[in-house]
């Protein structure tokens, strides 16, 4: 690869994985990750976005953050929600996205599926650690 | 720095940005427009209120392709492209757009 390509991005597509671990306020991570999903959406990247941990409460249905004084992002999901929708149906978009959340984190908070505000697959973390080694690039929050 | 309107002052960032965006009224956004060198005809308002819509509803401002792609459904393909949304905004769509919707700056590009 000649040594000036570096600024060539033009058709590089990677498999990216995001995996969003922490709870969705207190500390910035959760918005940040969900800002990096929102901008590899926007340069058609592969994605996996993954919620495990206390990163399910980040979708967790019935968010009010009213006394914290934090804005609630919780709407913002319906984005990604979008973003998979056109990736799906859009022939023109060249994207496949995936949303996941582990089944041993929901289980040991006592959520299920019906709790959360996203569409999601639930994966084992046998599951899921077989889907992280296929990926290009796995960001944690 | 900030916006006087009738008497009141409105509180913006560093880059013009109102900082409370439950203050913006349609004068409010006539005004910051001015400032942006942009006279705001029908087709303006559109694009503005299409943006305030989407921020009361997802809490963020959509992407451009969102935009353009939202454009194309109401108005037609000739007006669904960003040439078209660059002719109204030659600032950045998104950015000058934003700002005159009283939302905050976007943090994606463009």
């Amino acid at each position: 690869m000649p040594e000036d390509s570096i600024f060539e991005t033009k058709g590089v597509k990677k498999n990216f994985m995001f995996v969003c671990n922490k709870a969705p306020y207190g500390t910035i991570y959760a918005l940040e990750a969900l800002e990096m999903i929102m901008i590899s959406a926007a340069f058609e990247q592969h994605a996996v976005i993954v919620f495990i941990d206390d990163g399910v409460f980040q979708i967790k249905k019935g968010h009010n953050t009213k006394s914290t004084g934090m804005k609630n992002f919780s709407p913002t999901f319906g984005v990604v929600s979008m973003e998979k929708e056109d990736a799906d149906e859009d022939d023109e978009i060249d994207m496949v996205w995936r949303i996941v959340v582990e089944k041993e984190s929901i289980e040991a908070r006592g959520l299920s599926e019906e709790d959360l505000v996203l569409e999601t697959e639930v994966l084992s973390s046998g599951e899921l650690s077989d889907l992280m080694a296929k990926q290009d690039v796995i960001l944690t929050s | 720095m900030a916006y006087e309107l009738n008497g009141e002052s409105y509180d913006v960032d560093e880059e013009g940005y109102i900082t409370d965006i439950s203050l913006w009224s349609r004068e409010l956004a006539d005004l910051i427009a001015e400032g942006e060198e942009i006279t705001m005809t029908d087709e303006h308002w559109e694009v503005v209120n299409f943006l305030r819509e989407y921020y009361e509803e997802y809490q963020i401002a959509p992407a451009v392709r969102v935009l353009t792609k939202a454009i194309k459904k109401t108005l037609g393909p000739d007006k669904g492209n960003s040439g078209y949304l660059y002719e109204l905004f030659p600032y950045g769509p998104a950015k000058q757009a934003c700002k005159i919707a009283g939302l905050p700056k976007p943090t994606g590009c463009v």
